[in-house]
């Protein structure tokens, strides 16, 4: 190489390095990814449900835009909105929980860390839990617990699939043990609906750790996660910290537990309505001998489809 | 215990009572060598002790109470399982490739009924805390407890638990075997038992792999054992930024038997030996095998369907929040 190409080599390549460093996006009408880079239109962005048009990253979802994507238009009907966080501990870090809740709620415009309802999806009810991480890193407490409840009781009464998508660092150590204990208390509420022969699907999302991970997140009869997500038992630097050594590339993602057994499918989101559909379509009862069961199983399923509709429509109107 | 064994193992705030109680000995010694009556002033001495103990173990904080549940010498799972049953058998297992020293369990006979008792087993030293983990169980420790629970379903007898962990164990090899969905899968089929369960916490009870084995009718929990949700030191580094503070973590999670019970959340508080259960290991023992019985005794009487149903609703019930209209 010549002194000259060297010279004309390094002007090439200089303001390209800096020019990707600076870039920086003002406002809400450019997004650019965190992981590639690359940069894109709000609108395409959110077309493609937050998934990098050119990596594929998957960034994070809040609970409204996740049911929007799930649930078909006009018949998502919400459920224990009512339940609402206290402070039993009276509990007091840096700062008193009680304020903690009122800051999240301000700056989410959440309740907590769940919501909760029934709704359609392509045609089929369905009960859906939707964690929301901006709430307090999605942590479980008393109302997580038993908003979740709440939805599986009601699912397993009405005989509806129960989908959740799994997205909390664990439980809200603010209500100690009272949060330790809705592990148990889901886990109580999900046996039932299990032993009526239902079909639950967990789907886990960038990160499912800590007690999640150690109850529902886990309880699936088919379990999906979406690509690259966090999902273990205990956190990462807890692990390092007792070994004192390097954790192996890879740990603890979607694609680390599907090659151990504990995931079914990692699902791109913007498969996952499809798959879910498909999934529930396929556990429908199925009775070709008793075609009247059929007949009337569905015709109980249309029912409810227009009373979800219509209970929609009033509660809108 | 003997005396210069439990000097080695003292607590801080034991110290003044230790003191108390080996000048109370010199005294009897130094009378007896002598041969002169001292009745009187050992009497009111031992009054003091006693004063002075009750004061001691009536006003520990909650970091206190940590130490006591922690204490090397309380009395572990193997203690008191050998301590109360007329006889009993380990069994060993989980019969995926592993057997897990951090959770032991067997068949036994307690006041001569058949039962299955388990739990977490910290090491008696050093060398056996490290072949036991410290009392953190893995994937495999769970595994074998449920085998063990079904065991139990399978042939009527009644299932008792006894917690004793800092935690389930941390470490690549148990994430690979699927810590949480062992723990998970504990929590829902622990619903669906027929048998009566009991569990008892005797010191530590670390979170959720303090729950995997803790899904029961009756949930008792020893006077100076804690239960919490996470430990107070990952607390304070977690919350307060700083691991110094575990002390205020601990008194903030409300992680004694006394709050716990305040709270709703467990049933009884056995109550321990004057200078708690590493000072008399068989009367705490005694406590609990009372306690376990009367427990099995009026479990019994229930139909499968009632302690499946209640079961259910002492945990449904299990949380506090406001509703709004």
């Amino acid at each position: 190489m010549s002194l000259i190409d060297w010279f004309a080599n390094r002007r090439k390549t200089e303001p390209a390095i800096q020019k990707q460093g600076e870039r920086e996006i003002a406002d809400g009408l450019w997004s650019k990814c965190q992981v590639c880079g690359a940069v894109a239109y709000t609108k395409d962005l959110k077309a493609n449900q937050l998934v990098c048009l050119e990596c594929g990253h998957h960034s994070r979802v809040d609970s409204d835009e996740r049911i929007n994507q799930l649930i078909d238009a006009q018949t998502w009907q919400p459920l224990g909105e009512e339940i609402r966080p206290t402070d039993p501990l009276e509990f007091n870090d840096r700062k008193a929980y009680r304020d903690r809740i009122k800051d999240y709620q301000a700056k989410t415009g959440l309740t907590d860390a769940v919501k909760t309802g029934i709704g359609l999806i392509d045609g089929l009810p369905l009960a859906l839990g939707v964690m929301d991480f901006r709430f307090m890193g999605g942590s479980m407490g008393s109302v997580v617990g038993e908003r979740l409840c709440l939805l599986i009781e009601r699912a397993t009464e009405e005989r509806f699939p129960v989908v959740i998508i799994c997205a909390s660092g664990g439980a809200r150590m603010q209500e100690g043990m009272l949060s330790l204990m809705q592990m148990a208390k889901i886990s109580g509420a999900l046996h039932r609906h299990q032993s009526s022969k239902l079909l639950y699907i967990p789907v886990l999302t960038h990160p499912t750790t800590g007690g999640v991970t150690a109850s529902f997140a886990m309880l699936g009869d088919l379990i999906l996660a979406e690509p690259k997500a966090t999902i273990g038992f205990a956190g990462r630097r807890v692990i390092e910290q007792t070994l004192r050594e390097k954790l192996p590339e890879g740990f603890q993602t979607s694609e680390y537990l599907l090659q151990h057994g504990f995931v079914d499918q990692i699902v791109p989101r913007t498969q996952l309505k499809k798959t879910l559909a498909q999934l529930i379509s396929l556990h429908q009862p199925f009775y070709p001998l008793n075609s009247h069961i059929v007949e009337t199983d569905s015709a109980i399923r249309q029912e409810h489809s227009v009373s979800v509709i219509e209970e929609q429509n009033i509660q809108s109107n | 215990m003997p005396k210069t064994e439990r000097k080695n193992f003292l607590l801080d705030f034991e110290k003044p009572l230790c003191e108390l109680e080996s000048r109370i000995e010199q005294i009897r010694q130094l009378a007896a060598e002598n041969q002169v009556d001292v009745s009187g002033e050992i009497a009111q001495l031992e009054a003091r002790a006693s004063t002075l103990r009750k004061e001691i173990f009536g006003s520990l904080t909650p970091a206190q109470r940590l130490q006591l549940a922690r204490h090397p010498r309380r009395p572990s799972t193997l203690d008191y399982i050998q301590a109360i049953t007329d006889e009993w058998l380990e069994i060993h297992g989980d019969r995926s490739g592993n057997d897990d020293p951090a959770l032991v369990g067997g068949v036994g006979r307690l006041n001569g009924r058949p039962v299955v008792l388990m739990g977490h087993q910290k090491g008696r030293d050093t060398k056996d805390n490290v072949a036991r983990n410290f009392g953190m169980a893995a994937p495999g420790g769970y595994r074998k407890a449920l085998r063990l629970m079904e065991h139990a379903n399978k042939f009527g007898m009644p299932i008792l638990t006894f917690i004793d962990t800092p935690g389930a164990w941390a470490g690549v090899e148990a994430e690979k075997l699927g810590q949480g969905e062992a723990i998970a899968y504990n929590l829902r089929q622990m619903f669906g038992l027929e048998v009566p369960i009991i569990t008892t916490v005797i010191g530590e009870g670390g979170s959720g792999g303090a729950l995997g084995i803790g899904v029961a009718d009756r949930l008792l929990m020893f006077e100076h054992s804690v239960y919490t949700v996470a430990s107070p030191e990952a607390c304070a580094a977690i919350l307060w930024k700083d691991a110094k503070k575990s002390p205020q973590a601990a008194s903030a999670l409300k992680i004694t038997s006394r709050d716990l019970k305040q709270l709703g959340l467990i049933d009884a508080i056995l109550p321990e030996p004057p200078s708690a259960a590493h000072s008399e290991p068989l009367e705490a023992a005694a406590t609990l095998k009372q306690a376990l019985w009367e427990n099995i005794e009026n479990l019994s009487e229930m139909s499968i369907q009632q302690r499946q149903q209640l079961r259910y609703e002492k945990f449904r019930k299990m949380g506090v929040f406001e509703q709004v209209s």
